[in-house]
């Protein structure tokens, strides 16, 4: 792991390295029971991510709350270990994560993932209901998401934050502008219509549309973009999100504060 | 009888043409209703009421609305209104067509919508100029890349999802039918497999397939023409 924090750059001051550390604890000590109860004919599946994909957060947060039994497989993005041959072949033949084995049976796509975990009776119905009807207004969401919330989200993040990583060229005040300008009219959409009238995207409880959605704002902050200015309803909503699922909410997005530099402690 | 789902949809959108060929083809009964996005009916506070996102497709199931094609999808197959061959109840074949449906959203959806947009939509409409060459040209290299995908990773047998057909066919096909409208035909030498397939879908899904892209071949026609 401190391999992982010298390469984002997180390792430069001890007080980084000591709550970087606590974070890793805290996360280990919530995962060994979850390995001691695996005495089962069949293994746990093999949950391969990197907690600054969006989607691979939003899984395990879900896993977590499920208190479904996972094997750890971290894949780091910026070694490029998606990328290589081994893994194309063994692993994910998209290269990207998150993705799972089950037992021989590899799949990709976090939503497909999810609706595979809930059909073998992983994920329990408060997070992803089993009656179609309401259900089905969670698939309506998730089925949004893609080419609007995610879409532009991620491009932000990517123009912002990680091209001139990648490149070291500044994009143009003008692109900028425009990316801002696609992802806050898909963040409208959240405010006035997914949010209008209920406490949470699809009702009044926390189901996984909301820690997709919420993975896929919080990345946004990394390119200092802070959602909670324009946009009260969601704002509020994130409040409760992050608390319906912590503390496994801290622990995935724990790179994200640290690159942020805005841990949530001094927002609440 | 119960009264059946109204569909709202317009064969100018391919996810729309996906669905309504998927009901056909499983003998789904349903109330036309077709919605001209041509003229800007999907944003009259009169379908806002009908879907509030003002896109198609969307049914209407008594007083339950829903949008977003696949959801709609797993929604009437839950009710038993759906084809079992289309969208599989098995937990593993299910799985491999959610991956399929998952996966196309950012890829070759993404792809060709943007290309259909830049370079049909928007011109024809007077709403942006015909794109320069070069950005043509990386649309294009979008869509290409895609159906490279498609043809390494997604069309090892005859059908995306095995060797029959599946709404993930019918989905995918459908994406790539709407760029005939920037002239654009898949190369059978660049990608054979895409090729034969999509000639497979067509053949497995008559009569509703070409029923349903009548209007977007005789567009292609009228813009080809055009150029000349």
């Amino acid at each position: 792991m401190s391999r992982l924090a010298t390469l984002l750059g997180l390792s430069q001051g001890s007080e980084d390295q000591q709550q970087l550390q606590t974070a890793f604890q805290e996360s280990n000590r919530a995962k060994t029971p979850s390995r001691q109860t695996t005495n089962l004919k069949m293994s746990p599946i093999k949950y391969y991510y990197d907690l600054m994909s969006q989607p691979s957060r939003a899984l395990f947060i879900i896993f977590r709350l499920s208190g479904m039994p996972f094997e750890d497989r971290v894949v780091a993005l910026r070694n490029g270990e998606h990328l290589t041959d081994d893994f194309k072949r063994d692993i994910n033949r998209f290269q990207r994560v998150p993705c799972i084995n089950d037992n021989g049976n590899k799949l990709a796509e976090s939503v497909a993932i999810l609706r595979y975990l809930s059909a073998k009776g992983k994920i329990p119905e408060h997070l992803y209901p089993k009656y179609f009807v309401d259900q089905s207004r969670v698939d309506e969401f998730l089925e949004w998401h893609h080419m609007s919330l995610r879409l532009t989200c991620a491009m932000y993040f990517r123009t912002v934050w990680l091209e001139p990583l990648l490149t070291g060229r500044t994009p143009t005040e003008a692109k900028i502008e425009m990316m801002r300008m696609h992802m806050e009219r898909n963040l409208d959409v959240v405010e006035e219509v997914w949010l209008e009238s209920s406490d949470f995207l699809t009702g009044s409880t926390l189901r996984v549309a909301d820690i997709f959605a919420a993975c896929e704002i919080e990345q946004t902050r990394m390119a200092d973009y802070d959602v909670r200015i324009k946009y009260p309803k969601i704002r509020a909503w994130l409040k409760r999100v992050r608390q319906s699922c912590n503390p496994h909410y801290d622990v995935a997005h724990e790179f994200v504060y640290k690159i942020s530099g805005t841990g949530p402690q001094a927002k609440l | 009888m119960p009264r059946p789902i109204q569909l709202y949809y317009d064969f100018m959108s391919p996810p729309s043409r996906a669905l309504w060929i998927a009901l056909k083809w499983g003998k789904t009964p349903f109330e036309d209703c077709p919605i001209a996005l041509r003229k800007f009916e999907q944003l009259t506070d009169e379908y806002k009421k009908i879907n509030r996102f003002q896109k198609v497709p969307a049914i209407v199931d008594g007083n339950f609305h829903m949008a977003e094609t696949v959801a709609i999808v797993r929604y009437l197959s839950d009710k038993g209104q759906f084809n079992e061959q289309l969208y599989p109840r098995t937990v593993q074949e299910r799985a491999r067509v959610d991956e399929y449906l998952e996966w196309q959203h950012l890829n070759i959806r993404m792809a060709c919508s943007v290309f259909f947009r830049e370079a049909w939509l928007f011109p024809i409409n007077g709403l942006a100029p015909m794109p320069k060459p070069e950005r043509t040209q990386k649309f294009i290299k979008d869509v290409e890349t895609n159906l490279g995908l498609l043809e390494v990773l997604w069309l090892e047998k005859d059908f995306l999802i095995g060797d029959h057909l599946t709404v993930a066919d019918l989905f995918g096909a459908t994406e790539i039918n709407q760029i005939k409208l920037c002239q654009y035909n898949v190369n059978a030498k660049q990608f054979p497999k895409v090729a034969r397939w999509l000639e497979r879908v067509r053949e497995a899904s008559n009569p509703y397939h070409d029923e349903a892209l009548t209007f977007v071949y005789q567009k292609a026609k009228q813009a080809a023409s055009a150029k000349l």
